[in-house]
């Protein structure tokens, strides 16, 4: 049904074109100094997918695709696709993520988390040729217009962690990346992080529990 | 439901990064659907993923790639995208996945004194099974050589270290010697997982173990 109501929104959808020339103009806009880390800070990728999903925008996906395939090929190539495999992967998980836009929840995840969990299972799909049981989605879905102040902060966490990840003495961010590319056997790996998780944890049950409360 | 055993941070982290054995995926699947609390530390460990995907170095694609992506998504069906899983009864979707339906569907095996078992077919480095215990019988007294997990979704059962009722899960590694007993009343159905096979103490379960492919 949710469907549906967004099938017909998309008939007088206004110009996406002029949003994403908008979205456009933030990729643009640049931190002085860091160019690099700048590009990562200010492009709204949350809004990008948005726009695929509502109206199927095309421009708004090849953004996202020049930022998150050449990402998502090379972490497969680290948990030891080839190239061509790799490759072929990173595509499918971009057109998963035209195909799932819908399922998309940008108030509980960021956009690279999503790609994230996407590559995962294409790996363990591709590389494992395993099966991979998903917990039940949530009945309430993605809100249609999740709250704007959460959906910045599900955003940061990813900023925040990286920040995190990248100061962990080099041991310790070693064994987490080895856990993350399938380098270690489950009993191998070591939860204690040393990166701040408490918070995000905290963030997302907060907004289940209030989300539950407003279900019944 | 007010769940009290949880799910160890290895192993959601484990499931975050995608290297549990599917039997195992499908415990921590089943528990994190009945649990908002082992949801939400799920969604914090698939951060640390994003968060290296993010700062990840770059693989370049090929030219030609955007344009490949663009014909392979003109190129799905609306017919190809899975419809959300369904809860059914005590099963949470992904169970119920692997059942095709609720309790009625399951096909049973007794093991005697009213204890009945049914094997899913999960890939082999583990296996997944469902219990059926009467209030008051004691499942099978066994050690452990690997790593079992054993989720509870009706009624409860108690063991040397604990009672455990609906949604809760309980890990046991090789140290732990233990005799679940269900609780009087309802039919106490868990969901299990091990990544060996069991070793029962007592004589007959042993004998009959590899019939059971546990
Ligand atoms: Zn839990």
């Amino acid at each position: 049904m949710m469907f549906d109501a967004r099938q017909a929104e998309k008939t007088d959808a206004p110009s996406s074109a002029q949003q994403y020339a908008a979205l456009e103009q933030r990729v643009s806009v640049r931190k002085e100094g860091s160019a690099v880390q700048a590009d990562q800070v200010e492009t709204d990728w949350a809004a990008l997918v948005l726009l695929v999903r509502d109206h199927q925008d095309k421009a708004a996906f090849a953004a996202l695709f020049r930022h998150f395939a050449p990402r998502v090929k090379a972490f497969l190539m680290k948990s030891g696709a080839d190239a061509t495999t790799a490759e072929e992967c990173a595509q499918d998980v971009m057109a998963t993520l035209w195909q799932k836009a819908h399922l998309f929840d940008p108030a509980r995840a960021s956009v690279a988390t999503w790609v994230f969990t996407i590559a995962r299972n294409r790996r363990i799909d591709a590389l494992r040729k395993a099966r991979r049981p998903e917990p039940e989605e949530l009945p309430w879905g993605p809100e249609p217009e999740p709250d704007q102040a959460e959906v910045m902060e599900a955003q940061q966490d990813t900023e925040r962690l990286g920040t995190a990840l990248a100061q962990l003495p080099e041991k310790q961010r070693a064994l987490i990346e080895r856990a993350f590319y399938g380098d270690l056997s489950h009993s191998e790996i070591a939860a204690e992080t040393g990166l701040p998780l408490g918070t995000i944890k905290s963030r997302i049950r907060l907004a289940l529990e209030r989300l539950r409360q407003q279900m019944s | 439901m007010s769940i009290r055993h949880h799910l160890t941070d290895q192993l959601v982290m484990a499931y975050a990064a995608g290297e549990l054995p599917e039997a195992f995926n499908l415990v921590v699947a089943t528990h994190v659907s009945l649990c908002d609390e082992c949801r939400a530390r799920l969604a914090s460990f698939e951060a640390v993923g994003g968060a290296m995907l993010e700062s990840e170095d770059v693989a370049a694609m090929s030219d030609d790639s955007l344009a490949a992506c663009m014909d392979r998504i003109s190129g799905l069906s609306q017919a190809t995208a899975r419809r959300p899983l369904k809860r059914a009864g005590i099963f949470p979707a992904p169970l119920a996945d692997y059942i095709g339906g609720g309790v009625s569907k399951v096909k049973w095996r007794n093991l005697g004194m009213g204890v009945k078992q049914a094997i899913l077919p999960t890939g082999k480095d583990a296996s997944a099974r469902l219990l059926y215990i009467p209030g008051g019988q004691a499942v099978p007294d066994h050690g452990h050589r690997g790593l079992e997990l054993t989720l509870v979704l009706q009624g409860a059962f108690r063991d040397e270290t604990d009672r455990f009722g609906p949604g809760d899960i309980e890990i046991a590694d090789e140290a732990m010697q233990h005799t679940p007993v269900a609780e009087e009343g309802e039919v106490c159905i868990c969901l299990a997982a091990t990544d060996a096979p069991l070793k029962f103490n007592a004589i007959i379960p042993r004998l009959a173990q590899p019939f059971l492919r546990i």
